[in-house]
């Protein structure tokens, strides 16, 4: 994907996402956020970047793969033991990308 | 005036400690944009234009994959649906600003903006807490965007015999565990997570976005299933 469909995109992510970041500081004092949304806005980065991951480990070449010889799956799990210790995504990286050239070279 | 430009400036310094992560996530989200294909001009014109860097390492990911148009604009509104809860809560400090001042700072609003001015807040509110989150703001986007430029110009450099797509989900993954605050949203984690796995089959990659629902509503149920034990309890 390249050119004007790209910069397309780019266009429609940012006004979305500009309309999302000025909601409520513009509808101040004329709209309050309802509190069923409060609850369950609170959830989307869970539930988005884990619906992001998992098939993302298990579909190695788009087939499902839970067996040992994945090893997408084996070196995202000891990135997952990294960033549940760290929460820092350049740790995560580091470590899972070595994990994933060593299991590659094996 | 001068008391404006000292809390601009007092936002901008608390920012510092936080930019030593600022600046990698930039320079990751660039060279994936290389990594998919994408021109430097364009990796760096991405991350000045959307300037949301999760939603951005999805989309590209999704053009990675070949997915359609209008799912990767859908993906990216709906991992940027936290902005309005950051919206929400920084409104009140900002109503008396203009919109000509306070419209661009929203656009540039971002997670790390948002949690250095509220951790200060929860101390101290500044004379002129407007002008502290703008300074916080300010601070972000410009290492942000120095690190876009630097990144798109490193990404060329890196051979895709590297496999370095491998670094989206590890990235989503520290995301994902930096997210995971209490037991309802690990659980929204994994009913997300595993939906995504059993939908991944659905045409248009339309199995991530009903993920991304399921798992958001299965995040709700269980706090409200926890807040329901907890007043049975106090009774």
């Amino acid at each position: 994907m390249n050119g004007l469909p790209l910069w397309l995109l780019f266009i429609a992510m940012a006004l979305g996402t500009f309309a999302l970041r000025f909601s409520f500081i513009y509808l101040f004092g004329k709209v309050e956020m309802p509190e069923w949304l409060r609850r369950a806005l609170r959830f989307v980065p869970a539930s988005v970047l884990a619906a992001l991951v998992f098939p993302a480990l298990t579909y190695p070449n788009g087939v499902l793969d839970l067996t040992l010889g994945n090893i997408r799956l084996l070196a995202g799990i000891g990135g997952a033991l990294v960033a549940w210790r760290t929460k820092n995504v350049m740790w995560t990286i580091v470590v899972g990308m070595v994990l994933f050239w060593i299991l590659q070279a094996l | 005036m001068q008391a404006k430009q000292q809390d601009f400036f007092t936002g901008a310094q608390d920012s510092l400690p936080i930019l030593l992560g600022v600046v990698p996530f930039a320079l990751i989200c660039s060279v994936a944009a290389v990594s998919v294909g994408l021109t430097p001009f364009e990796a760096a014109g991405m991350s000045f234009i959307v300037f949301a860097g999760a939603s951005q390492l999805a989309v590209l990911q999704l053009i990675g994959e070949g997915a359609v148009w209008l799912v990767m604009v859908l993906t990216a509104w709906v991992i940027n649906l936290r902005f309005t809860m950051y919206s929400a809560t920084l409104a009140p400090y900002l109503k008396d600003e203009p919109i000509y001042r306070k419209a661009p700072f929203a656009f540039i609003l971002s997670d790390q903006a948002f949690g250095v001015t509220m951790s200060h807040f929860a101390n101290k509110i500044p004379a002129n807490p407007a002008w502290y989150f703008y300074g916080t703001a300010a601070a972000i986007w410009l290492t942000w965007i120095i690190s876009a430029i630097a990144g798109a110009l490193l990404g060329t450099l890196v051979p895709a015999s590297w496999g370095l797509e491998f670094a989206f989900p590890l990235s989503f993954l520290a995301l994902m565990f930096a997210a995971l605050k209490d037991r309802p949203a690990v659980i929204a984690a994994l009913v997300g997570g595993l939906t995504a796995i059993i939908t991944r089959g659905l045409p248009y990659n339309l199995g991530l976005i009903l993920a991304a629902l399921l798992g958001i509503g299965a995040g709700v149920l269980a706090e409200s299933i926890a807040d329901k034990k907890m007043e049975g309890a106090a009774q």
